[in-house]
């Protein structure tokens, strides 16, 4: 009573069964001649095979020829997950003149000799699965992958490094991009530093003219101060929509004069800057840098006394006069983008050392975080560039304190990547702007990179001291006369194996780096996935490192994981360039696992109508049974899992496909 | 506990999320009970209560369904789907003389491979507790394609 | 509300005065403790790093007892006022709901004496239960002689929030700032609230422990405090007893005298001193806060 045996009236199937030894990944723990001697015993086997790399050329190689020779019209390859190469033994299929999709992937590595511990019961399984597939392969059928045109436009997320070297790749070969930034200026972090490791170049000057480019480049539009709030559609054509907040200046009609600035009632710039995290002063109409693209000032409605009062002579208005820039009535917009691909570059939020009070951050104002040092070193921040402390002196000692939230089992615990590098680059511009003591306290120095060691001997030679240990606290408690009116960092230092007290006039907090805060929104919004700490997840981490699960969903820079700015701009260049190697095929082929409903079978009953997330199928009021539009639907199975009289099916996931596997699967003893 | 017996779970995993999973323990080298045979779909909202009926027919002593976490589904909300039919299917399983705890539905993310593993081990233990699945399911007339219908008719 | 009460070794010899100041407190703001029955020593940090199985069942003991002797079905609040009992007590709560294979020795020996632990007991800090429980506003209604100008400086010992911090935060705790401002006090803000004074290892390595509890006193000197107040009855010896061989060290150290926060909260409701056991610390307080204490006398800082 087998489903199989009832089958085996459909014509003459013929099925090759190959297993791969995956050197010993497999074979290692799996009796691989055991289980092929039995997958040849299976119905309709004609041919079963052992190779060490299935996925090599010489394996490829006899697959294709066997299929020919043994006139094979089911092909089963036993290896790894259908995720790392399905798509390589589909494409042997086609090659040798098999429909691909009557090919199934049976994984034996993953599922089984990776997890199992004994070597009879991952033999035991491997041979199930195999069985399972070879019922599941009598019931597949010819299918034709599903083709759609892809839009050659692009929408990239974030307009930091990544998002610009991305955008400029894009719009340079031809595409046109938009590209999303929250903020008012794109620039993201790397507009902040002062100089770059370890070469110190610096940032505004590499950066700045990328920013400019973008700005006048006719294939990118620059959407500031804006959000994607919705995304809808799939691979070849997304259908993004965009909030544009108001920020009360007319992009079109400003010309970037900053007069309106100068004019605004507020003569002194009182309000906190977020750009320097406070350390600087703006107006409510501002610009957060001096070179923010687009160049447009920015109306903070919160400070703005017009808003707050309606009563304000608006100096800046009459400042602008016929340019007619300022728009008080202007409001949120949303846009809709109608795109092929999607960047996100998202970028990463830095950890705050407020959770980590032992520190002192935010109870002794001498304790600064990595990024407003930043700020304060360079040359357009609020000190020009001065490295002082609040009281306008300068600092005649700096303890710089490493992987502050990195590497901690109460914070995160991945390792921040660029901390270790940053803090050698802070306390080589602390020695050459103030030649005061510099005193590095961190667990592991990790300076893997082109010129990173160097730059760490260097940094030596300059006399910056290094204490391997983990900062135990930052406090104000003097025990000596030293240690008066000075923020005393207590540190056991692990080389010396004695507790030490490092009395210092500044401390900075190399704080690591974390996702954003809204990341998991931004993954939902956009159907990808999180791995672990909530870093967005790669389709595969080595061979996929900017693709996602979602098809035309890519992914460059730290929002992906903690990474440098050459990491960063190198993994752009990649995101470019697998949407430009989309939108240059044109045409994309989808995998046809999508629904359809059998005419004969639909009693019209309309479950299936309600369930459709994407609106798939409607009903047709003459024939009273529903129809499903293929182009709409994504190949979910939600219909098929709740047709009533099987009717609604799922090309690939169809009832006897996923019946024939279980029987299979079950039919063993364990 | 029988000591000699080697429960069957019959595992149907979502491609997102608990197929990727098992691949992640995978890689991570998890070591888990060999107890499970994975069948995968695109969805767990594709998963009709017949397949996991069928799966109790064919021998398996408990059943694992395995979709992204709420609000995490690749096709929006097809998880939410499968937790109603698994709800109504374990108030029904007892009718047929099954323990409800034979099946079992686990959001299951990406990442959670470690979630995975202690999931498998887990069911594992409570089948074990459980013993095997005694009770002849009764013919189920599945309801599905074309094939299987000539199949049932034969 | 009810509270049961584990009062702890130390407190009912060294530290009786924070038991009377306690109990004084407790009676005006309504919320009597009760004392659990037949309770014995928790072990302490000593007991622990010899035997670990058997220091959890000594403690565990007294949480039976609190189940056992409490009308409550749910959860039983035990307060104990000692930070090391706190500490102790704690943890073994904690290893019985997390740690199965301690629990499984625990339990069954317990059960040889006929009694039973379900997990119900939550443990409390004094501390605790008059900012969270009692609550600020409560505390200030009853002030009848408001200590405005006092300055205290609030020491509340590692154990307390450290690693259960359950109540206050580990690292800057307020719970006791919250009391002493409730009373009229200033408080000084400084860094050491919650720095070892070293406790129980006093009588082994005195030279360590002078230097800590000096680090401690100096610092709350230097900022201008005239008492330190303390909440659990090691930290308050250790504080007050080392003070004449820490000037012998270190000539340039003062004195300044050790309270218990009870004791100060008593003051502030205007209770006679020997209620609260005044006369016992080897430091006197400040003349201006125990003058006219007790007697309706309005407090006048110094």
């Amino acid at each position: 009573m087998l489903l199989r045996d009832e089958f085996s009236k459909n014509g003459d199937i013929r099925i090759g069964v190959y297993v791969c030894d995956c050197g010993t990944n497999i074979a290692g723990k799996v009796r691989v001649p055991e289980v092929v001697e039995y997958a040849g015993t299976l119905p309709h086997v004609v041919v079963a095979k052992e190779y060490k790399y299935m996925c090599s050329d010489p394996g490829q190689d006899m697959i294709r020829r066997e299929i020919k020779e043994q006139k094979l019209n089911r092909l089963l390859v036993a290896a790894c997950s259908p995720h790392v190469h399905e798509e390589t033994f589909r494409n042997v299929a086609a090659q040798a003149g098999l429909n691909p999709f009557l090919f199934q992937m049976v994984n034996i590595r993953e599922l089984v000799s990776w997890v199992t511990k004994d070597p009879d019961k991952a033999t035991a399984k491997a041979k199930d699965m195999i069985r399972a597939a070879a019922n599941r392969v009598l019931f597949h059928e010819e299918l034709e992958p599903l083709k759609y045109h892809i839009k050659r436009n692009v929408v990239i997320v974030g307009g930091g490094i990544a998002g610009i070297h991305a955008a400029l790749l894009l719009a340079d070969s031809g595409e046109h991009v938009y590209l999303v930034e929250r903020e008012s200026s794109i620039g993201g972090h790397m507009a902040m530093f002062d100089k770059t490791f370890p070469t110190l170049d610096c940032a505004a000057c590499i950066l700045t003219p990328k920013m400019t480019m973008v700005k006048s480049h006719p294939n990118i539009t620059i959407m500031s101060y804006s959000e994607v709030v919705e995304v809808n559609g799939f691979v070849g054509d997304f259908k993004v929509k965009v909030r544009k907040k108001p920020r009360y200046v007319d992009e079109e009609n400003c010309v970037g004069c900053f007069e309106c600035i100068d004019a605004c009632v507020f003569k002194d710039a009182r309000y906190p800057n977020e750009f320097d995290f406070g350390l600087g002063k703006r107006k409510p109409i501002y610009m957060p840098f001096p070179q923010a693209v687009p160049p447009v000032p920015v109306i903070d409605a919160d400070t703005c006394i017009e808003f707050k009062t309606g009563k304000c002579p608006k100096e800046c208005l009459k400042a602008c006069g016929e340019r007619a820039g300022i728009d008080f009535a202007q409001k949120e917009e949303i846009v809709e983008l109608e795109v092929g691909s999607i960047i996100v570059a998202t970028g990463f939020d830095s950890f705050d050392p407020k959770k980590m009070p032992q520190y002192g951050y935010g109870i002794y104002s001498n304790v600064y975080t990595s990024l407003e040092a930043e700020r304060l070193f360079n040359a357009s921040g609020p000190t020009a560039g001065e490295l002082v402390l609040r009281d306008g002196s300068k600092p005649k000692s700096v303890g710089i304190i490493h992987c502050v939230g990195s590497r901690d089992e109460n914070h995160n615990r991945w390792c921040s990547r660029v901390c270790c590098m940053y803090s050698m680059k802070l306390a080589h511009l602390v020695k050459e702007r103030t030649n005061a003591d510099v005193f590095n306290f961190y667990i592991d120095i990790r300076a893997a990179g082109k010129g990173y060691e160097e730059f760490y001997n260097r940094t030596m030679e300059e006399g910056v001291q290094y204490i391997r240990g983990k900062v135990a606290e930052v406090t104000d408690n003097a025990q000596t006369k030293d240690e008066e009116g000075k923020l005393v960092i207590r540190v056991e230092d692990t080389l010396l194996g004695m507790i030490r007290r490092i009395p210092v006039d500044m401390v900075i907090l190399s704080v690591g780096l974390e996702p954003q805060h809204d990341a998991l929104e931004v993954t939902k919004m956009f159907n990808i996935s999180c791995s672990g700490g909530g870093w967005f997840m790669e389709r595969h981490p080595k061979l996929a490192p900017v693709s996602t699960m979602s098809g035309g969903v890519f992914l460059a820079g730290a929002c992906q994981a903690p990474k440098d700015i050459p990491d960063t701009v190198a993994q752009a260049g990649a995101a470019a360039s697998e949407a430009l190697a989309l939108s240059h095929k044109g045409v994309i082929e989808v995998e046809p696992n999508t629904a359809f409903i059998d005419e004969t079978l639909c009693s019209g009953c309309q479950v299936c109508v309600g369930l459709c997330p994407y609106s798939a199928i409607s009903y047709d009021q003459e024939k009273k049974i529903s129809i499903l539009n293929q182009a709409l639907c994504q190949g979910c199975g939600v219909c098929a899992g709740a047709c009533p009289s099987g009717a609604a099916q799922q090309h690939l996931f169809n009832d006897s496909q996923l019946m024939a596997e279980i029987e299979g699967a079950l039919a063993g003893v364990l | 506990m029988n000591k000699e017996f080697e429960p069957k779970i019959l595992g149907i995993l979502c491609n997102w999320c608990s197929y990727m999973a098992s691949d992640l323990a995978g890689t991570s080298r998890s070591q888990y009970p060999p107890n499970i045979r994975v069948v995968r779909v695109m969805c767990s909202g594709r998963i009709e209560p017949q397949l996991i009926l069928w799966a109790f027919q064919q021998g398996a002593d408990g059943v694992l369904v395995g979709g992204c976490n709420p609000g995490d589904c690749h096709y929006q909300e097809g998880n939410y789907k499968a937790l109603r039919r698994v709800t109504l299917l374990k108030t029904m399983l007892p009718q047929f003389g099954i323990e409800p705890e034979r099946l079992r539905l686990e959001w299951i993310c990406a990442s959670c491979a470690e979630e995975m593993r202690k999931t498998v081990e887990e069911f594992t233990n409570t089948l074990c507790r459980l013993g095997p699945l005694k009770v002849q399911i009764p013919q189920i007339i599945p309801v599905t394609g074309k094939a299987v219908v000539e199949y049932v008719q034969t | 509300m009810d509270y049961l009460y584990y009062p702890g070794c130390s407190i009912k010899e060294s530290g009786i005065a924070y038991e009377e100041s306690l109990t004084a407190i407790m009676d005006v703001l309504n919320t009597p403790l009760q004392e659990l029955e037949d309770w014995n020593c928790c072990g302490a940090t000593t007991c622990i790093s010899v035997e670990s199985d058997e220091a959890i069942a000594l403690a565990s003991r007294n949480l039976a007892l609190a189940e056992k002797q409490s009308n409550s079905k749910g959860t039983v609040d035990l307060v104990t006022p000692c930070n090391a009992c706190y500490l102790t007590l704690m943890r073994a709560t904690h290893y019985l709901s997390e740690r199965q294979d301690i629990a499984g020795k625990v339990l069954p020996a317990l059960d040889k004496q006929g009694l039973h632990c379900d997990n119900r007991v939550r443990i409390r800090h004094p501390l605790d239960v008059l900012v969270n429980d009692v609550g600020v506003k409560a505390i200030s209604d009853h002030v009848r002689r408001k200590l405005t100008g006092l300055k205290v400086a609030c020491y509340y010992g590692c154990q307390m929030v450290r690693p259960y911090a359950t109540f206050d935060d580990p690292h800057r705790p307020t719970s006791m700032d919250q009391v002493m401002k409730a009373l009229g006090a200033q408080t000084i803000d400084w860094s050491l609230k919650t720095k070892c004074c070293g406790a129980a290892l006093g009588s082994l390595l005195p030279d360590i422990v002078e230097q800590l509890c000096h680090d401690i006193l100096r610092e709350a000197e230097k900022r201008g405090a005239e008492v330190v107040v303390t909440g659990c009855p090691l930290c308050h010896f250790n504080l007050e007893s080392n003070q004449s061989a820490i000037r012998k060290r270190h000539p340039d150290f003062k004195t300044i005298p050790v309270a218990y926060f009870s004791q100060i909260m008593g003051l502030g409701f205007d209770l006679p001193p020997k209620k609260l056991g005044i006369q016992r610390l080897f430091i006197p307080l400040p003349a201006s806060l125990t003058a006219g204490a007790g007697k309706g006398g309005e407090y006048v800082t110094a």
